[in-house]
């Protein structure tokens, strides 16, 4: 692969189709939309069996001087390769998604998401600050169409809220890198991860990334464009802003906040434990009492999205790693539980818990996935959520036992909604006639199910695959982080390794005194 | 410096006054029928000085070779920076008239005239070297500009246009006026070299109210705030193919001039101006947006949207370094290009009747009856609000680095956390045009012309524009180096 611009190909890829899209019919439209994206799933499978476990940190670099003042420069690492690997993995289910859902301005629905496709796998392959921010604002416009256009009763101001929401977050983190780059010299990011900023400059520049990824991610409480933009976008664009846009905010606090300010992230975990540990609690107890499916879920995103930040500020691997799977799982699941939620929604028209019960019956297959993605959502041992989680909360029981105390309410309370859920939706007696009389799910909504439920599985079994790519980038951002990690107030010690014939004597001898 | 090279020195301008009169007398021969055939001629007459002034702008030319009767006219490569912004923005000027008037039976031959003797004006201002010189060009090119806002003599809105027009740039133009005779009473000098000496050793109070009123003077010139008011309803009142014009190349050379008045002539107390310039250019930022948030007429939008983008461009002056006047300048050949695009997309917007569509509610749903329009609109819009990847964006980039390598990461913070403001008003257009049901008024046929503009504007702000940063970077670099080695 060596000199081969396979990111640039496979940014190209989707942008293509995207004019393609515009220049056809609906029905060449969806069929360029497949292909381009299925195209693009072979090149992330290309591109991960390239990828050289244990090599050089960044591989298939690319970097040509394009512009005045920054350049042209990808490159990925382990944990850019998973976010990739799951934004192409979960495209094509998006293009099968809207198939038939979409019936106005196909063309132009297709584009939008291919736009989408090309800047997400640009945010994460970009080597250069300026290039990321481009790609990371880029985002909001075929976002802000698909909500607008293609979205529910109230899309209009939905569309507005995400869009001037997520906006305000980030241009305070445009002034911030170039305050870093006027410092460092260097638009280069993994320069700028190794450059030691004073620890004063640190706190701002801290502050204005955080203000960026916070909204994004999004963490209590600047999290309420999240339901209203869920709710309101199709099932599709659901799928993608959960499933990869919040990642955005996780992959910046990983790439950014943390390697490239580790004393200001340390000065600010605690408030970053403080939000995450609220959001738990608050929006897993706001879930419990919703009546809209999908605000359901919204809700439950916000509460896995703390997760995600309680690892990665509890300063050391474990925590970083389960992270990470946090969101590759959480990005599966998440993405999975919309599109089932778009499964019944194409039927019935309606998000309302009440219209539904008893489907179990008439739809086996759909309940059989809903109730696997609900317990990957819960964290059940067996799929990815149960594996990130733990990773994550053993992590942050080293940094501080307290903090796991309390998010570790999160998943009984996230078993609570989910399980509710599942219960009125699924189960239970089929009190309305119309819901009773739906057809179980198709070939094509099965084509869509059942690549995410295997994937789910097999994060869930054999978590290495997923762990392996990462694991070098995770050592090496916690080796940078050692320096300020603050001191856990658990004081783990490992214990004492007792050799064997004296550990099997003393347990004679306990034997010896019953 | 004998006579011969400074002749040579002007020949833009010589070319320029010369094929306006006698375009003039063609016009006043001819009458209104050859007024396409003028305009034609005046087009080519552009080119070619734009051809004149080139060579000063790759040379990278400054210094005493390119000044022009004993320092009172200076063509280095700044002016010629703007110079080239201000022609291309007159021609586009002319370009897009014709179809405008010739449906009102009011294209006149005048017209072409008139754009021509105001680029001669505008020429003159970005060449400054001299109060005089400074106030010459500034009268030459606002005069041909009242005239051009009551172009329309039979529309009430023009004519009170060109009115308001003429009364609040006369205004205008005496408190400048007032701000010269200060400023040359306290350093007894009018050229922009003698002014910078002189106040070296420090500023006395009444030179410093001269700097004060100068400003102001040319605040209202480039419609900032708080002199703006007269902005909306001139270029509303205005014919738009006018309004296309006043929004281009009045506001280059307006702003070239202001910067070559307070980094050249006041250069060396530039303490003493930045907090006025930080103050306009965060109030221009704000008022801009938010003046046009309840706007329901596209004109007026654009105009308030000009405000706004004049404050940004001022975060650049109020670095006062090298770097901030090149990113001014790459800002305002963006601007260009995005005002063109908008107003020329404007003026394709007909109804049935080929009566121009100007109210936002019109143009409801038109992605789903005239796409393309749509589109370019919609780019102009988000590029205008400088979100990635449209090129808009870069120039708020450059203007926003300038000023934070110049230390101003404060203002530089509070002026795109303001921008956040304007993104609403712009997201309002792209609204009503891809998210409403169609309102199916703009059905009128457009000319061709407007739509290869149209394309090559939106062409350029696309992402495609990045690919040119380094080239335009480039260029800014040795206009703004020059415009320093002159001061």
């Amino acid at each position: 692969m060596n000199g081969f611009p396979i990111l640039t190909l496979m940014l190209l890829v989707p942008l293509v189709g995207a004019v393609a899209c515009l220049l056809v019919d609906a029905t060449a439209a969806r069929r360029i939309a497949l292909a381009a994206t299925l195209l693009d799933f072979v090149l992330g499978v290309v591109l991960w069996a390239n990828f050289d476990i244990g090599g050089a940190q960044w591989q298939f670099t690319e970097r040509v001087d394009l512009f005045a003042g920054f350049s042209w420069a990808l490159g990925i690492d382990g944990i850019a390769l998973l976010l990739i690997a799951l934004t192409v993995f979960l495209m094509p289910v998006c293009i099968g998604a809207s198939w038939t859902s979409i019936e106005k301005r196909v063309g132009e629905y297709m584009a939008a998401f291919l736009l989408m496709e090309t800047l997400m796998i640009g945010v994460f392959a970009a080597q250069d600050l300026y290039l990321f921010y481009i790609m990371f604002e880029a985002g909001l416009i075929p976002m802000y169409l698909i909500i607008g256009i293609w979205g529910g009763q109230d899309r209009i101001y939905a569309s507005y809220k995400f869009f001037l929401y997520t906006l305000l977050g980030s241009v305070l983190m445009l002034i911030a890198m170039m305050r870093m780059v006027n410092e460092a010299g260097t638009t280069d990011i993994p320069t700028l991860m190794a450059y030691d900023f004073d620890p004063k400059v640190q706190t701002w520049l801290w502050l204005a990334f955080f203000a960026s990824f916070a909204v994004k991610m999004p963490m209590w409480p600047v999290h309420t464009w999240l339901p209203d933009a869920h709710v309101q976008a199709p099932t599709a664009g659901s799928v993608i802003l959960a499933g990869v846009l919040l990642k955005m905010g996780g992959y910046g606090f990983i790439r950014f906040s943390l390697p490239m300010f580790p004393e200001a992230s340390a000065q600010f975990a605690p408030l970053i434990w403080g939000l995450s540990m609220a959001a738990v609690v608050i929006t897993s107890l706001i879930a419990l009492v919703q009546h809209d499916i999908k605000k359901l879920i919204a809700y439950s995103s916000v509460a896995h999205m703390a997760i995600v930040t309680i690892g990665l500020f509890a300063f050391n691997a474990q925590g970083l790693e389960g992270s990470m799977i946090v969101m590759l799982s959480h990005g599966l699941v998440a993405g999975a539980l919309f599109l089932c939620v778009g499964v019944i929604y194409d039927r019935l028209h309606t998000r309302e818990i009440d219209r539904y019960g008893g489907i179990a019956i008439n739809m086996p297959k759909y309940a059989l996935f809903f109730l696997l993605f609900t317990m990957a959502s819960i964290g059940l041992p067996g799929t990815s959520g149960f594996v990130g989680e733990f990773l994550s909360l053993a992590g942050i029981y080293q940094a501080s036992s307290w903090v796991a105390l309390v998010s570790t309410t999160g998943i009984i309370l996230g078993a609570a909604y989910m399980l509710y859920l599942d219960r009125r939706v699924a189960f239970g007696e089929q009190k309305n006639a119309d819901a009773a009389a739906m057809p179980d799910l198709g070939l094509r909504e099965l084509a869509m199910m059942v690549p995410i439920a295997a994937v789910v599985l097999w994060m869930g079994i054999y978590p290495e695959t997923f762990l392996a790519p990462m694991r070098q980038d995770i050592a090496a951002l916690d080796a940078r982080l050692a320096r300020a990690r603050p001191e856990g107030d658990a004081r783990l010690k490992a214990g004492k390794a007792q050799p064997a014939a004296e550990h099997s004597a003393t347990a004679a001898a306990h034997e010896g005194a019953h | 410096m004998d006579l011969s090279h400074s002749l040579r020195l002007i020949a833009a301008e010589e070319l320029l006054s010369v094929s306006g009169l006698i375009l003039l007398l063609a016009s006043a021969w001819a009458g209104d029928k050859a007024s396409r055939a003028i305009s034609i001629a005046a087009v080519a007459a552009l080119a070619a000085a734009a051809f004149l002034t080139a060579p000063a702008l790759c040379g990278g030319l400054f210094g005493p070779e390119t000044e022009a009767f004993g320092g009172q006219f200076r063509a280095d490569a700044f002016a010629s920076f703007a110079k080239l912004l201000i022609y291309a923005s007159a021609g586009v000027a002319l370009i897009v008239a014709p179809a405008y008037f010739e449906r009102l039976r009011a294209m006149r031959a005048e017209y072409p005239v008139l754009i021509l003797f105001a680029a001669i004006g505008m020429g003159m201002m970005v060449s400054a070297g001299d109060l005089l010189t400074l106030y010459i060009g500034l009268e030459l090119n606002s005069l041909a500009a009242y005239v051009l806002a009551a172009f329309l003599r039979n529309d009430t809105r023009s004519a009170e246009a060109g009115l308001k027009y003429f009364v609040l740039g006369a205004l205008a133009s005496g408190i400048l006026l007032f701000g010269m005779s200060l400023t040359y009473g306290f350093t007894g000098t009018t050229s922009f070299a003698g002014i910078r000496a002189a106040l070296e050793g420090g500023l006395s109070t009444g030179a410093l109210f001269g700097i004060v009123f100068m400003l102001a003077g040319l605040a209202f010139k480039i419609s900032a705030v708080p002199f703006h008011m007269w902005t909306p309803d001139v270029y509303e009142g205005a014919p738009t193919p006018v309004t296309t014009f006043f929004a281009t190349a009045p506001k280059v050379a307006a702003l070239a001039l202001t910067m070559r008045v307070a980094l050249d002539a006041f250069g060396s107390q530039a303490d003493a101006w930045r907090q006025i310039v930080i103050f306009t250019s965060l109030a221009s930022i704000v008022i801009g947006a938010l003046g046009a948030i309840g706007q329901a007429n596209i004109k007026r939008l654009l105009a308030y949207s000009s405000i706004n983008n004049v404050g940004f461009m001022l975060i650049g002056l109020a670095a006062a370094t090298p770097r901030g006047a090149s990113a001014m300048l790459v800002y305002l050949a963006i601007y260009v290009a995005m005002s063109i695009g908008g107003f020329v997309a404007v003026l394709m917007l007909r109804d049935a009747e080929g009566e121009p569509v100007e109210a936002i509610a019109d143009i409801a749903g038109l992605s789903r009856t005239r796409p393309l329009i749509a589109a370019a609109l919609a780019m102009v819009m988000f590029s205008l609000a400088g979100i990635p990847p449209l090129f808009g964006f870069w120039g708020k980039f450059v203007v926003f680095q300038a000023a934070v390598q110049a230390g101003l990461v404060p203002l530089a913070a509070i002026g795109i956390a303001a921008s956040v403001i304007g993104a609403f008003y712009y997201l309002k257009v792209v609204k009503v045009m891809y998210f409403d049901e169609p309102a199916d008024k703009v059905t009128g046929r457009s000319d061709l012309a407007h739509g290869i503009l149209l394309a090559l504007s939106a062409l350029f702000i696309s992402p495609l524009g990045y690919l040119l940063t380094r080239f335009l970077g480039q260029l800014a670099d040795t206009a703004a180096a020059a415009l320093f080695h002159a001061a």
